[in-house]
């Protein structure tokens, strides 16, 4: 067993550092009780300052488990949250305290708990069309979009007369929950942390199913996660509503602890503030939230008395100390605090577990053996005035092996992503089982069957390799954000895990299920993109170089599976440099140069084309 | 409205959009050579305004002593990296001009009379004492993660954003300042009066704009940025050094800063914080070129200025609502346009 138990962020695991398993080390469900048992005592044993304190750590810690998952885990940033609290916080405020409302929304009157309904509606609707507009581009597009929907909400809260502009609006009632009406620091404490928990558990669960991976991998694996069918743009969307609902939430709940709000809270510092904590505890972790928020409000409130003293004058000069510390930690501990602390309390190592007795995975009809699968009609690409591939013709039947071969330059890449869809040709087309691939996107050709491998490695390297396979078996699960939330969706996952663990032990990487995908060799990385592809139960197979960088026992094994996978009818086409390795496999091979076809057929009668031996050999004089 | 108005207000627009296009320009200049997303480009317009504003009014600007204590922090850093990487501590001349020189001006601060100084003299001193944090910066904050992720350094620059306008409270006070104009009176146009600070910002800016063409079109370290600009590890190959080409684009986005400051300081008030939310309308205009192209950024940053002074017009409250919201067209049309899911660097 290999001794690096996974430790995928996010996961429970996270909470372990790699190290071997200690039995006498507490599990994370003993630490998270006395952790629970803390908290429920801490209103009658604290003085009131230091509950009002807690209370505004669980409002913070709530957005800021909203940037861990946008940030942290996904790759993408908002400088905009403190605008959807403001808008949860107004909400409620304008709903439970106005006199007269217009007729379409007079029913949410004076309900703080409808109130949080229309709030978190109207939330989700301003983020989705936020997201609409930025979340397609590159990344950096929705930070900037939301530093100005930051302030122009700001500013709105300010001059709008019916949120009473600057001065803010009071007489906001407290919570009152089955009767029992929440106006005091310690009461509504328990509220506040029942929410947060709630936050982080449903977080934990969602990442650890299989949106999550699909989540997991927006932040360095988009292009294979769209080529395993994944809806990047889609899981992009997901994590920024639910920040954003985090946000609306933690709005809420302190208007009616305040009684009263005005814009100052919401405005973009307080926004860059909320990013200051979830990069300080740890972006890439739900519990690193909570410690970010900790650290910022405690530093805070301790830097607002100190600075001042020390520089002879009023300001908020605890700015400069959160920046500077932000960059140091950004220069030097990217992982933030929480994997130091993670560190002083370890906990015992669990990894997923594989049910045996979970059914299996239903799989789409193989096209009969001899079919035509793949057909490429005289394909031409050009890049400018080069010619990369010119009048390409090829075919790949349901049952055989086809290789691409040809020497460095011959433009093998390049045809390579015009069958599968990454690039379209000048000219000529790619049917794939009679369809066109041109002008779809990688995603709907995975949907029709093709699966591919890439040339460089692309995995997620901290996440376990039984992960990383999982997410090609993506679009054969269905469950989506809510369930995986609220743990409705075992049976499928244990499903999708065990047809993931029955791929990878296919490909023999089975001793190396639990390890992280970046831990093994390069060869083995080769191998699990096959499983992976595998996973997604295709009827093409593309594969470009797999047995760059095997040994020689391994690639005898690959080539058995290939074989295998050959008999059961799959089409395989391979692109490879190996030449020992291809002609003793497959049933035909293309020869390319200079991007066109200069030989075509078997194996033997390729070895002894003269225009292919002056090729690869220089001539024969 | 008469022609009148809109003649003032056009040449109000007119005016800031000169300045939000040069601010445009240096952003995009830092982004494609560098992949940071410069935010504290603000700070350096509002340092830029409130020290010219302290040499007029006579007092010694406390900004060396920052700059001074950058140098010497960054001269530390050099010190441990060369350690780090060669084994020995090197100090060449680069090191030693860089340390001497805020001492230098600390000095110069103390003779010259700084109240009777020519404006020239006193826009000079100014850049001398803002511009060289731009390197600086990059020097500190930069250079240690220049390979990081774009989103990383964006909150980077976040990060020194905020710290800057903490130092820029403690350094100006909280109080807001305006410099004397360049020039009395205007041009008459027709039926038009073109004020002399107009006339001073878009000469500048032209000026400016004319310049950075025939740097980016003409010299070779001009040339060496673009190179760098349009292919990182191939420029790096052809013997560019991503130091350089870092400290040069920072160099030149902090003398835009601070050059825009001492333009924009005789019209508007300004604040020590007041630099974001400028910097920030230099943002939709480069955001509007696609973060790309540098003719369509300056052309939207003037539309910038020109909408943002109409729109004081109508709806003086909601101005900066309606000035952030012109980039929402535009991201739906890009979003529209594009198709196509790549990996974040």
């Amino acid at each position: 067993m290999n001794p690096r138990l996974q430790t995928e962020p996010g996961t429970p695991a996270s909470t372990t550092v790699p190290q071997t398993r200690r039995s006498n080390a507490p599990s994370t469900r003993t630490v998270l009780a006395v952790f629970l048992a803390a908290l429920a005592f801490a209103p009658m044993v604290l003085p009131e300052f230091q509950v009002t304190l807690l209370n505004y750590i669980g409002l913070y810690a709530l957005v800021a488990l909203g940037l861990v998952l946008l940030t942290g885990v996904g790759g993408l940033t908002s400088f905009g949250q403190a605008a959807f609290v403001g808008l949860g916080a107004y909400t409620t405020a304008v709903l439970t305290t106005a006199t007269e409302l217009p007729g379409w929304i007079a029913w949410a009157a004076g309900s703080p708990w409808l109130a949080l309904l229309v709030g978190l509606v109207l939330t989700a609707v301003v983020a989705i069309l936020i997201g609409s507009i930025t979340l397609r581009l590159s990344g950096h597009y929705l930070p900037l979009g939301t530093i100005a929907w930051g302030i122009s909400l700001y500013f709105l809260f300010g001059t709008m007369d019916i949120l009473g502009g600057h001065t803010g609006m009071t007489g906001i009632p407290p919570i009152s929950l089955f009767g029992w009406e929440l106006d005091k620091g310690g009461e509504i404490f328990y509220l506040i942390w029942a929410f947060l928990l709630a936050a982080v558990l449903t977080t934990r669960n969602l990442l650890d199913s299989r949106e999550g991976r699909a989540i997991r991998a927006l932040k360095g694996g988009m292009v294979m996660a769209e080529a395993m069918g994944v809806n990047t743009s889609r899981s992009r969307m997901v994590i920024f509503v639910i920040a954003a609902l985090l946000a609306c939430a933690s709005g809420w709940l302190y208007a009616h602890m305040q009684r009263f709000v005005n814009p100052t809270p919401f405005g973009l510092h307080i926004g860059i503030e909320y990013l200051f904590m979830a990069v300080v505890g740890g972006a890439g972790h739900v519990w690193g939230a909570l410690v970010g928020a900790g650290v910022i409000t405690v530093m805070k409130q301790w830097l607002q008395d100190l600075l001042p003293q020390l520089l002879g004058a009023s300001g908020n000069f605890e700015v400069i100390v959160f920046g500077i510390m932000m960059v140091l930690i950004l220069q030097r501990a990217r992982d933030g605090i929480w994997p130091l602390l993670a560190k002083l309390v370890p906990v015992r190592a669990v990894h997923k577990q594989i049910s045996a007795s979970a059914e299996p995975l239903a799989r789409r009809p193989m096209p009969a053996k001899g079919e035509l699968i793949l057909e490429a009609k005289n394909v031409t690409r050009k890049f400018g005035g080069l010619v990369a591939n010119n009048n390409m013709s090829l075919e790949v039947r349901a049952g055989e092996i086809l290789a691409l071969i040809g020497p460095n330059g011959a433009g093998k890449s390049t045809m390579f992503n015009q069958l599968s869809g990454v690039d379209t040709p000048s000219a000529g087309e790619v049917l794939f089982r009679g369809q066109p691939v041109a002008g779809k996107d990688s995603r709907e050709i995975a949907r029709m069957g093709m699966s591919r491998t890439f040339q460089h490695v692309k995995l997620l390297p901290t996440m376990s390799v039984l992960d990383n396979v999982a997410i090609g078996a993506h679009m054969r699960g269905s469950r989506s954000v809510l369930p995986s939330a609220w743990r409705l969706d075992r049976a499928e996952e244990a499903r999708l895990l065990k047809e993931a663990a029955r791929q990878i032990e296919r490909v023999g990487l089975g001793e190396h299920m639990f390890a992280e995908a970046g831990s093994l060799a390069l060869g083995q990385q080769r191998i699990l993109e096959i499983a992976r592809a595998l996973a997604a139960d295709p009827c093409l197979l593309l594969l470009d170089e797999p047995a760059a960088g095997l040994r020689y026992k391994e690639k005898e094994a690959l080539g058995d599976l290939l074989r295998r996978l050959r008999a059961e009818g799959m089409a395989i086409l391979i692109v490879e440099h190996d030449m020992d390795f291809v002609m003793n496999l497959v049933d035909r091979v293309v020869v390319m140069e200079f991007g066109e076809k200069i030989a075509e057929g078997l194996p033997d009668e390729v070895q002894k084309n003269p225009a292919v031996l002056e090729a690869y050999l220089g001539g024969v004089e | 409205m008469n022609l009148q108005i809109a003649m003032l207000l056009g040449q109000d627009g007119m005016t800031n959009g000169a300045i939000y296009a040069l601010l445009a320009l240096s952003i995009l200049l830092v982004f494609t050579v560098t992949r940071v997303l410069f935010i504290p480009q603000g700070e350096f317009v509002a340092f830029g305004a409130l020290t010219m504003a302290t040499l007029q009014a006579g007092h010694a600007p406390a900004l060396v002593w920052l700059l001074a204590l950058l140098a010497v922090i960054a001269t530390i850093a050099d010190l441990l990296a060369g350690r780090r990487d060669t084994g020995r501590y090197r100090f060449g001349t680069g090191q030693a001009l860089r340390l001497g020189y805020p001492f230098v001006l600390i000095g110069l601060i103390q003779v010259l009379p700084l109240e009777s100084l020519p404006m020239a003299l006193q826009a000079a001193l100014t850049l001398a004492l803002v511009v060289p944090l731009g390197p600086l910066c990059y020097r500190l904050f930069y250079q240690p993660i220049a390979n990081a992720p774009v989103l990383i350094l964006l909150i980077v620059s976040v990060a020194l954003h905020v710290a800057m306008v903490g130092v820029g409270l403690l350094i100006f006070g909280p109080e807001g300042a305006r410099t004397q104009p360049f020039g009395e009176g205007g041009l008459e146009l027709g039926p038009i009066t073109l004020n002399a600070q107009t006339l001073w910002v878009l000469t500048a800016s032209l000026a400016l704009i004319v310049a950075l063409y025939l740097f980016f079109e003409r010299t070779l370290y001009g040339k060496a940025l673009r190179a760098t600009a349009v292919n990182r590890v191939g420029a790096r190959l052809m013997g560019i050094s991503p130091v350089f080409a870092g400290k040069a684009s920072f160099f030149l986005a902090a003398l835009i800063g601070a050059l825009s400051g001492i333009l924009i300081a005789p019209i508007t008030t300004i604040y020590f914080d007041s630099g974001f939310i400028i910097s920030l309308k230099g943002f939709v205009g480069s955001i509007i070129g696609g973060l790309a192209s540098y003719p369509v950024a300056a052309l939207g940053a003037l539309l910038v200025g020109l909408i943002e002074a109409f729109s004081a017009f109508f709806a003086s409250t909601y101005k900066e609502v309606i000035v952030f919201t012109l980039i929402i067209p535009f991201l739906l049309w890009r979003s529209l346009t594009s198709r196509h899911v790549e990996e974040e660097e």
